[in-house]
């Protein structure tokens, strides 16, 4: 395992400092246009690749652009997918990812790319054309409030009012973007700005007296926390997107393999942790392993790092965790506390402050507690796993589970990025993509952005040529972005997008069948275009299969093919994502998970279900859980009562006091 | 729960935005607002009254802390913050009652700064309970309009 000291110190200033030449560049100190002195300030914070779309109060940026050597410019075929293909760009590498539009409407195109960023804390800097100072504000020709519009969804933003302080406005946006809580900042560049004449001077340092995020954890609450910790005896580090964005992967194994702590992982935290890692059991929450959410429900000890507490990981929250204490990690001090009282909170970077806590805890000499909980862990493990080859039996139907499984398989973790869509398929990868590095797996887990996906892949592909760029999609997430197509088309972007085609919006419609009584309102998207003809239209290769014995070649062909390739893969309607807890049920009233003490069949049916039907199984789990549903039509998401069941031996006991082992079913 | 926030912001277009967008966002209603600029021209003082429970209140302090474009926030709810708000009111006051209504206000320190042929306009500063009682009596008479400031508040000096 890899030592955790990796930086002596990181600061906001070691963080923030541009990337590139800063004031050391060529063009330091000549006379230019504004619009110039935008792109090489972009040069000197060392920016190679630009996403963005022209238009007339943009022109000069562009004009500007044209005789940029560093700056490769990615031209998107709509604003929103330009912002997505920066986030892609900024997820996949840690750079600030890099946006140029224009004003009025192009500058709305990008609001739901900001959104997107600034749920999951990626830095991007995003750069508007505006109309001319003189006439903002009198409704002129594709004039838009920008900066008024997306004020709730950026980290910071300008309204640049003067060239005297464009090259320090831009300077301070890449630190904004980069440091703290990593998020996205949005310039407006009035185009008399642009055209008006200046001397580009630009600084090294910034000077920004109320924005000093904090990076040192306190030592003091660090011993606190060590002390947690060495009490312990059913520790449990819950890890989410801070791991990646810190860059604190080796830290955070060095802890868990001290300390023998088992570790699971937010959908933003996937990668962060090697799937590899013993300890790691991976995916928590509403669609998480039964596993992983039984040692939430379990644990004496929560380590949060640089996790939220997002409502698609608690569950109800007050049966979230009941008999943990909490150390909280996160840079930013308004996560702590906000959903779930921290024991011991430390503000700081997750880096130093894990590798403080590993320091401490060798100098104390702890050790791990026994291994009783490990080894109850690894009997959920064994007994409630994701997919199970008997839970598939006789189906001439392909699996959409056992196509992500193939297809993980199939990738070298180390260099491919797999990007997701959102919906049925974006959970499905949660469970069977396997990741072994951070920034390799590349999803909207705040803003559920449906479109997200595909452009940031193409962002990805752009940044890693060297890797494989695979986006899973649906037919419905993918139709809201397909224009991209052109993009990784005329790029020529090595990008594979792989449809789990079952011709709805799988997880609406999924809560349309458990929770709305199959009232399938508006969630069934026939006729769906042929996909593999529209690839064919944008010079893309395509493939549609529909048989189970394709599977395996055509992952290959998509694999090995040069260039962009769709490969459509037919699935059921009747596909659901288990194990899934219902909205607003405890973390643990897990239903239909596998359970391989009854015979690998999904399990915790409530009273009434009937007998599945022989078809595929996970048909038969929809038949099962119909039933239930008609069985008391009042009932909208809340589960029968665990005590009665448990009494009925209906579901397995799960009490800390309850050995985990035998089927009582 | 009543708090008086005090908030030092940079005193630039859109700042004011960002705050009080900030608190409404979280679901928050602004009792009182007063902005101004201080002894820095750089900087403006931001005094807003919310009503949160404790928790609520920390978020949405931690959030304004978050923003940029804020220095410093500071709570002036408790005893050692000096409390201010300045009150006009125009009191329906006929010709023969104008002098009870001249007397409440002397009571109060307050001003009589308009006379019209039916109504009294007075002027008065303090805190809110002053100003309530001023208010409580006036209301007898008829209070046909009321314009407010918003509090402003300032930290007492220490005593030693």
């Amino acid at each position: 395992m890899s030592e955790p000291r990796t930086e002596v110190k990181r600061t906001a200033a070691a963080v923030g400092a541009p990337r590139g030449a800063g004031s050391k560049t060529p063009k330091q100190g000549k006379t230019m246009l504004g619009a110039e002195a935008v792109i090489a300030s972009l040069e000197a914070e060392g920016v190679d690749t630009v996403f963005g779309y022209p238009g007339g109060q943009a022109i000069k940026l562009y004009d500007a652009l044209y005789d940029s050597q560093q700056i490769n410019h990615i031209l998107a075929r709509h604003e929103q997918g330009a912002v997505h293909m920066a986030d892609g760009y900024a997820r996949s590498t840690g750079k600030p990812g890099v946006a140029i539009v224009t004003s009025g409407p192009g500058a709305t195109n990008t609001v739901t790319g900001i959104a997107t960023a600034y749920m999951d804390s990626v830095p991007l800097v995003v750069i508007t054309g505006q109309v001319p100072r003189a006439v903002i504000g009198t409704d002129s020709f594709q004039e838009s409030d920008i900066v008024g519009i997306t004020m709730p969804v950026v980290k910071h933003s300008f309204l640049l009012q003067s060239t005297d302080e464009l090259t320090r406005t831009i300077r301070e946006a890449f630190h904004i973007a980069v440091t703290g809580r990593p998020g996205p900042v949005l310039i407006d560049v009035p185009s008399d700005l642009a055209g008006a004449t200046m001397v580009f001077e630009y600084p090294d340092e910034v000077n920004l007296p109320s924005y000093k995020p904090t990076y040192r954890g306190n030592a003091k609450q660090i011993r606190a926390a060590c002390k947690l910790i060495e009490a312990s005896k059913r520790p449990l580090l819950y890890v989410g997107g801070g791991v990646v964005s810190s860059d604190a992967s080796a830290e955070l194994e060095a802890l868990s393999n001290l300390m023998q702590i088992p570790v699971v992982t937010t959908l933003m935290g996937k990668g962060g942790v090697a799937a590899s890692h013993p300890l790691n059991l991976g995916a928590v929450g509403m669609h998480g392993a039964k596993y992983s959410n039984l040692a939430m429900t379990e644990c004496d000890l929560l380590i949060a790092c640089g996790a939220r507490f997002s409502d698609r990981v608690t569950g109800r929250l007050s049966e979230f965790a009941p008999f943990a204490q909490v150390i909280h990690i996160d840079i930013d001090p308004a996560e702590i506390g906000k959903v779930r009282e921290a024991q011991v909170p430390i503000v700081g970077d997750l880096k130093g402050v894990l590798a403080g806590m590993v320091d401490q805890l060798q100098k104390d000499g702890a050790r791990p507690a026994d291994s009783e909980w490990l080894e109850r862990i690894g009997k959920w493990r064994e007994r409630y796993p994701f997919y199970h080859p008997n839970v598939g039996d006789a189906s001439d139907e392909i699996v959409p589970e056992v196509v992500l499984k193939r297809l993980s398989e199939k990738l070298d973790p180390r260099s491919s990025v797999v990007t997701t869509e959102v919906g049925q398929h974006q959970m499905w990868a949660h469970q069977f993509i396997d990741r072994e590095v951070g920034r390799s797996f590349l999803s909207s887990g705040g803003l559920g952005t449906m479109g997200f996906g595909f452009p940031a892949a193409i962002g990805a592909a752009v940044a890693n040529p060297e890797k494989t760029v695979v986006c899973i999609a649906g037919d419905g997430s993918f139709q809201m972005n397909s224009q991209e197509m052109a993009t990784a088309a005329i790029n020529d972007v090595n990008v594979k997008v792989l449809i789990l085609d079952n011709r709805c919006l799988g997880m609406v419609h999924q809560w349309q069948k458990l929770f709305y009584d199959k009232r399938y309102s508006q969630t069934l998207l026939e006729p769906v275009p042929d996909f593999v003809k529209l690839a064919e239209a944008y010079g893309w290769q395509g493939r549609r299969i529909e048989n189970p014995a394709e599977v395996d070649e055509a992952l290959d062909e998509m694999l090995a093919a040069k260039g962009p390739y769709l490969l459509d893969v037919a699935i059921s309607r009747e596909q659901n994502v288990y194990p899934m807890v219902a909205p607003g049920a405890a973390l643990d009233d897990v239903m239909g998970a596998i359970d391989v003490a009854v015979g690998a069949v999904r399990t915790d049916m409530p009273a009434g279900a009937q007998q599945p039907p022989t078809v595929s199984p996970c048909a038969q789990l929809d038949a099962q859980f119909g039933g239930r549903w008609e069985f008391n039509p009042d009932d909208v998401g809340q589960r029968m009562d665990r005590k009665l069941a448990e009494a009925a031996g209906l579901a397995q006991k799960t009490g800390p006091e309850v050995a985990a082992e035998g089927g009582d079913e | 729960m009543y708090h008086v926030l005090s908030v030092l912001v940079e005193n630039k277009p859109g700042v004011l935005s960002r705050v009080t967008g900030l608190i409404s966002r979280r679901g928050f209603n602004i009792e009182s607002l007063s902005v101004g600029p201080t002894e820095d021209p750089t900087l403006s003082r931001v005094t807003a009254i919310v009503v949160a429970d404790d928790v609520a209140y920390e978020q949405i302090t931690k959030q304004l802390h978050k923003l940029i474009s804020v220095h410093k926030i500071t709570d002036l709810t408790n005893d050692n913050a000096i409390d201010r708000e300045l009150v006009l009111y125009k009191v329906n006051a006929a010709a023969e009652r104008r002098n009870e209504i001249i007397e409440i206000a002397n009571i109060f320190r307050a001003k009589i700064v308009d006379v019209g042929r039916n109504s009294l306009t007075i002027e008065a500063t303090g805190d809110a309970t002053k100003l309530k009682g001023l208010e409580d009596l006036l209301r007898a008479y008829g209070i046909k309009e009321t314009v407010r400031t918003g509090t402003i508040a300032m930290s007492r000096s220490s005593k030693d």
